[in-house]
């Protein structure tokens, strides 16, 4: 079977609703050769807010993301995965053009916002990242106080016309960051002076404050204890009503619990695409079995 | 595991043990040596100056009933007016035996020359004191104040003394008649050069330096933030920007002469700024302080951590937003810190001065930035050429005053820092 056929197979088999899934896996299907490159599963889905084609980010000669092509489905939640330096956050970082604003890093292909191809010539990044908020590993608020860390976005963007309207901006996003009823009375403090958990969910409070469409985090647990891990999934389960969103994490529980598709990257490959119960149940890749197992990452 | 092993390892590594301490001593007393020494040459360096200058507070005065003589004082003249002559006679009231016009110019030399302009203040400012007797502490010269201070020796035969046998006989009378004493001397702060040390003073060259440092403040701080900004943020890496990268990081090594010929040839010379004014010696300075801040600042715009930026762009802050509202104001104190450093460089500066002419000998405190003035170094380094003994206790003075600036500089350096540095 030639390698094209069995990826055309392998979609048509993911078609198969959620509950066959548990069949497949009893039958212990042969996976894909580790040598085979070729991304498999469901990359592309009916309703994409982003569709990115042919995706390749070069840092000077180092070729770090390779011909990558992926949807991201509307009010989902995309994880992706995969071992260390395998190009997942410069992926990640593709999709608001933060890596601009590295130096030497090149991307080409398409990602497109909706109808809009955002690294064509004259995009202008700025309310492009408006639209695509991120979330970042290390939590970083201003040195500012907590009410500025907030107020910050949509002052900058004129989303408040009057000081009442960007005060229930603030409250707004607080509380949907669940921070509010915990900080509320100390807003005028300085958010560096919060928990590790408080102060990544007002870095969730600050990307949300400018209502972005899509939100980018960054292994935004990787730096918490598990309760403050916990507050900031169920935020994320939450945040799914009303944002799509895609998530780097290192943790594979992580990514099974949040996440309704994950993505596996292996040295700068796609290599596996899928519905996140199948991908953990049952992958395709022989690669991705190796690293759900721990057999590395 | 095996025992013999770990029995052999303890044994070696107690057996090295002694060694390696020992080396740690030797490298700590070797940093305490060091510390000793530097502390050691510091205070023998501020104890001489302070030793040598203390003294300068002080000045000889010598208490005089002046009579305001109407005769002497033409009311329709009073600028032309002999002054001197009212102290010669004040003198003379004191010393009445005093015969002989050789006896009464050693008498009149004991006052300062000074004293005759004090005179020619009061009458000019209130004229109604004319025909009255005032007593009032003069000035005495620096020879007798040289004298009280203990600082020239009297009993050495006349013919190398500077003061008579008869002017030591007139000295005592004063101080026993308590005409003759130790007061500040507030001259020393009021006065501007003077070839009379006893009515020189740093004023002048305080605001010299004032206004130097004012201008080289002025232009080399929002130039040299605005160059490391634009270097660090905005510049295109390649090799233009390396090259001047490389000439900045030159031209802080640059002797400091070399811009003061480089200011003589363009400033005055080309652009016709008045000679020996603060102005020019300000835009000198600039010249050798942009480096240093541009250096300073890039290197606290570097420490901004990336993560910052990286927030502020990624809730859609344009570059210029991200720099203004989070990079300077984070970056701001090591600025602001360097920059001091760089204006207490400056104001220690006196080779490029030479060079433009502010090593004139200027009496008037400079009123405008285009006036001929001097600066604090340049000052110490003309009192310290100057033969008369009352100049060495000045030029320790004003040394003084230079170090008490930076090191009011410094502290200030250091409290803006700490006042404003956040963490994260």
């Amino acid at each position: 079977m030639s390698t094209l056929e069995t990826t055309a197979s392998l979609q048509k088999g993911f078609a198969v609703p959620r509950e066959n899934i548990g069949s497949r896996v009893q039958k212990k299907s042969r996976k894909i050769d580790r040598e085979n490159r070729e991304t498999v599963g469901l990359q592309f889905v009916d309703d994409p807010r982003m569709t990115c084609r042919a995706v390749n980010v070069f840092y000077g000669e180092k070729h770090a993301i390779k011909n990558v092509s992926i949807d991201i489905g509307k009010n989902e939640v995309l994880a992706m995965i995969g071992p260390s330096g395998c190009g997942k956050s410069t992926f990640l970082r593709c999709l608001n053009r933060m890596n601009d604003t590295i130096v030497g890093c090149r991307v080409t292909g398409e990602i497109r916002l909706d109808d809009l191809d955002i690294y064509e010539k004259n995009i202008d990044v700025v309310p492009l990242r408006a639209q695509v908020g991120m979330v970042f590993q290390k939590p970083n608020p201003f040195p500012k106080s907590i009410y500025d860390n907030v107020a910050y976005g949509p002052k900058i963007h004129g989303l408040a016309h009057s000081r009442s309207e960007l005060a229930d901006i603030v409250e707004d996003s607080l509380r949907r960051a669940g921070l509010w009823n915990e900080v509320n009375d100390r807003l005028d403090q300085p958010g560096t002076g919060l928990s590790g958990g408080q102060q990544q969910r007002l870095c969730i409070a600050r990307a949300i404050a400018v209502r972005p469409e899509i939100i980018l985090m960054d292994e935004p647990c990787s730096a918490l204890d598990p309760i403050a891990t916990a507050t900031v999934e169920d935020l994320i389960s939450e945040l799914r009503q009303h944002y799509t969103i895609v998530i780097v994490t290192h943790n594979m529980q992580q990514a099974a619990r949040v996440s309704q598709r994950t993505a596996y990257f292996h040295l700068g490959d796609l290599v596996e695409v899928g519905h996140t119960s199948r991908i953990f149940t049952n992958p395709a890749h022989q690669l991705t079995e190796d690293y759900i197992t721990g057999r590395f990452g | 595991m095996n025992p013999e092993f770990s029995t052999s390892t303890t044994a070696q590594v107690l057996r090295s043990l002694p060694k390696r301490y020992a080396k740690e001593r030797r490298f700590r007393l070797l940093g305490l040596c060091a510390i000793v020494l530097t502390m050691l040459f510091l205070m023998v360096l501020l104890g001489t100056i302070f030793l040598k200058g203390w003294t300068a507070f002080q000045q000889t005065h010598i208490r005089l009933d002046v009579y305001f003589d109407p005769v002497r004082l033409d009311v329709k003249n009073l600028a032309n007016a002999n002054y001197g002559a009212l102290v010669r006679d004040s003198m003379q009231r004191m010393f009445p035996d005093v015969e002989g016009r050789s006896n009464r110019l050693q008498l009149n030399r004991l006052i300062s020359s000074g004293a005759a302009f004090t005179l020619q203040d009061m009458v000019t400012s209130s004229p109604e004191i004319i025909g009255t007797t005032r007593s009032l502490w003069l000035p005495a010269d620096d020879e007798v104040d040289m004298l009280i201070k203990g600082h020239t020796p009297r009993d050495v035969p006349e013919t190398i003394r500077r003061l008579s046998d008869q002017q030591l006989v007139w000295i005592d009378t004063l101080v026993e008649d308590g005409r003759l004493e130790k007061q500040f001397n507030g001259a020393f702060f009021r006065n501007g050069d003077s070839r009379e040390p006893e009515l020189a003073g740093v004023r002048g060259a305080i605001t010299g330096s004032f206004y130097t440092l004012m201008v080289t403040l002025m232009l080399s701080f929002p130039i040299g933030v605005a160059a490391a900004v634009y270097l660090e943020e905005f510049a295109p890496k390649n090799i233009f920007t390396d090259l001047i990268e490389v000439n900045i990081n030159n031209l802080a090594a640059i002797p400091s002469i070399i811009f003061g010929l480089l200011g003589l040839a363009v400033f005055l010379n080309f652009f016709g700024l008045p000679r020996s004014s603060s102005i020019v010696g300000g835009l000198v300075l600039t010249l050798m302080t942009l480096p240093t801040i541009i250096i300073a600042s890039r290197a606290s715009l570097k420490a901004v951590p990336p993560s910052i930026r990286e927030a502020a762009l990624g809730i859609g802050a344009s570059k210029m937003q991200m720099i203004l509202h989070h990079v300077l104001p984070l970056a701001l104190p090591g600025m602001l810190t360097g920059t001091i450093i760089g204006m207490a460089q400056a104001l220690g500066e006196t080779a490029p001065l030479l060079m433009i002419g502010m090593v004139a000998f200027i009496v008037d405190v400079p009123q405008s930035l285009q006036d001929p003035a001097t600066v604090l170094p340049v000052q110490i380094y003309l009192w310290a050429d100057s033969p008369e003994r009352a100049f060495i206790e000045r030029t320790s003075a004003a040394i003084m005053v230079l170090l008490a600036a930076l090191l009011i500089m410094n502290a200030t350096a250091v409290y803006l820092r700490n006042r404003f540095e956040r963490r994260w």
